[in-house]
């Protein structure tokens, strides 16, 4: 941590690190393997095309562009089509007040990326979130358990094939094993249908199949 | 033989060396508590496995979940005006300040952050500051009864019933306010209200002044908080810390002034922050920032502009009622709003506020439509509780709650 006149002068707006700047600096320093940025709504967003390098992005963002705050970690399921997950970093500095997004297409096959909580050790709980609620592994973990749902739980809620009423699990005597009775309530708008009838917050029947 | 057997027997000095060998022993067996997940330190449901070498813990490790309601997965499924009462339930002791987060995050993603009217902005603020205030005085109060002051708990719940009288008054509801709206806000003041809150302020600061004389000079109070829990500054921003917890780490930061959101930038206050990151600084900070919260809120009332507290697009906002029942334009536009929601570009956006436990952010992920594709939480108490793990391992048992009542978390949020 450098000192506050250091810090100080690094936040005086003429040096000041602009997110482009650093987007730019990333980009050239993993030649190849990082597209973007993409720009919306003010913030910028980098795609990084190879997976197994995450680690060492990241580790490279944290020492030498003073990214020390990994702000959040998530996964998003492109359910049907390929890849299935895309992870997000969302990755924060303190010295230049800069965001920066991260984000990594895995393949269904593989479903596993290493581990950064070597790099920011906020990674570990955020990382096993993600693993309980998607089913992504992170390779190097130092404590790859389930974090939100109990040990045994047999599925990944956050998975868009998981219903939202909720599945039968085979563990006697446990709360929530059987489907909520109103699937989810009566009037809940469907995501992402393609017409509106189909998304359309109707009753529904909570026997039907949808 | 038995003759051989009584040779053996040492001296008396080496007897009580083998004494204190077997003492050792009997010390060196580690034992495991559990704390909670129903415990009254643990504030909800909390769970901490403790293994402990006497009444030293050597390791912790947080259990949590067991608050778990899958918001996430809720939010997927329903557009982005039927989430907000589900804000509320993330942080329970200030939902007025998650609604404000909230809503701002999809006016974000909508692309009308900026077109907010002005009286709506500093009405949020002022929820927001109430917010602050109210979750503090429970935070204060519950981590000084942690610690053996139950009076301050008491005076402190006093006020927290003004300021749910207040919100009573404003929203309709005590606890679960749903205040916020896509765009605006479901109503406007009532009449009288900035008066009731003008009063307020008035007495507050007087109560502030209460709690303070009761604790900060407090004997028991500062030794049992005074270098117990220290987290370093590289700690809490390696750990993810945020809000009071690393502000009491000696660090300046806060998003109100960093990332100026509403009108923050046009109000004037001050952003407190410790020197050790011990259990007292935290604790001062807390203080600090309620004095700071009513020195906005006397700001509010003396800058609120009047005009509409809505956006005016019939996209975003239900439109006034008359007019639906005599105009085919808003008739529509009403069927659209509640069947389909606002129908948001495709995109993704974060936006994180400052909350009063710490930075609650929000990532939409859209593909268009009026339903979020991935909506994630980023919950400060989620990432304030991992350090745990780190902090608690070489402290006494009793420490555990100074600690816990310091780090200020709420479960509903930490869980989701």
């Amino acid at each position: 941590m450098p000192s506050q006149p250091e810090r100080e002068r690094r936040l005086s707006p003429e040096i000041r690190m602009t997110p482009k700047q650093l987007a730019k600096t990333l980009k050239q320093q993993f030649e190849g393997i990082v597209s973007g940025p993409v720009e919306f709504r003010g913030e910028l967003t980098l795609e990084l095309l190879d997976a197994s390098r995450i680690a060492e992005v990241c580790q490279f963002a944290k020492t030498e562009l003073d990214f020390d705050f990994l702000v959040d970690l998530t996964t998003i399921d492109n359910h049907e089509e390929t890849p299935r997950w895309t992870a997000v970093y969302h990755i924060y500095g303190y010295e230049h007040f800069c965001h920066l997004r991260l984000k990594i297409s895995v393949s269904e096959e593989e479903s596993e990326l290493p581990t950064v909580s070597s790099v920011w050790r906020t990674a570990n709980w955020h990382e096993r979130e993600a693993y309980d609620m998607m089913g992504i592994r992170f390779a190097g973990h130092p404590d790859l358990r389930r974090i939100l749902m109990w040990e045994g739980y047999p599925y990944f809620p956050l998975r868009k094939d998981f219903p939202l009423a909720g599945k039968p699990s085979e563990m006697p005597d446990v709360a929530f094993s059987d489907p909520a009775p109103l699937e989810g309530g009566p009037f809940v708008t469907v995501a992402g249908g393609e017409d509106s009838t189909a998304r359309e917050p109707r009753e529904r029947n909570p026997n039907a199949d949808r | 033989m038995t003759a051989t057997q009584q040779i053996e027997v040492k001296d008396s000095a080496a007897r009580s060396a083998q004494a204190l060998d077997d003492l050792r022993d009997v010390q060196g067996e580690k034992m495991i508590l559990n704390m909670g997940p129903s415990h009254p330190a643990t504030h909800g449901v909390l769970r901490l496995v403790l293994e402990l070498d006497g009444e030293i813990i050597t390791k912790a490790d947080p259990e949590i979940g067991y608050l778990h309601r899958g918001d996430e997965k809720i939010a997927e499924n329903m557009t982005y005006n039927q989430f907000i009462p589900y804000t509320d339930r993330l942080d329970y002791l200030a939902p007025l300040a998650n609604n404000v987060a909230y809503s701002l995050a999809v006016e974000k993603l909508l692309g009308i952050h900026d077109k907010l009217p002005e009286r709506c902005q500093y009405i949020r603020v002022i929820c927001c500051e109430l917010a602050r205030i109210s979750a503090h005085l429970l935070g204060l109060g519950a981590f000084a009864m942690d610690v053996g002051a139950l009076t301050v708990f008491l005076h402190t719940f006093t006020e927290r019933e003004k300021i749910y009288n207040l919100i009573e008054a404003l929203t309709g509801a005590r606890f679960t306010t749903t205040y916020t709206r896509i765009g605006g806000l479901s109503r406007d003041l009532p009449e009288g209200w900035t008066d009731e809150l003008a009063k307020f302020t008035q007495e507050i600061s007087v109560a502030i002044g209460e709690a303070d004389k009761l604790l900060t000079r407090n004997k028991i109070f500062v030794d049992r908080t005074r270098d117990v829990g220290v987290i370093s500054r590289e700690d809490a921003i390696d750990f993810g810390l945020t809000g009071p917890n690393l502000r009491g780490s000696n660090m300046e930061y806060d998003l109100r002034k960093a990332h100026p959101y509403l009108v923050y930038d046009q109000l004037d206050f001050d952003v407190p922050y410790g020197e050790v990151g011990d259990c007292y600084d935290r604790y001062l900070v807390r203080m600090e920032e309620m004095r700071q919260s009513v020195r906005l809120l006397d700001q509010c009332l003396a800058k609120l502009p009047g005009g509409p507290i809505n956006v005016d697009d019939g996209k975003i906002i239900l439109p006034d009622k008359q007019k639906v029942l005599s105009n085919m334009e808003e008739l529509i536009h009403q069927f659209m709003l509640v069947t389909q929601g606002q129908d948001a570009p495709a995109g993704e956006v974060y936006f994180g506020a400052e909350n009063p436990k710490g930075e609650l952010g929000f990532y939409i992920f859209s593909k268009g439509g009026g339903v979020p594709y991935r909506l994630k939480i980023r919950a400060p108490s989620f990432a304030n509780l991992s350090i745990l793990s780190h902090t608690l391992p070489g402290h006494m048992i009793s420490d555990v709650v100074a600690i816990l009542g310091s780090l200020d978390f709420v479960m509903g949020e930490c869980d989701r």
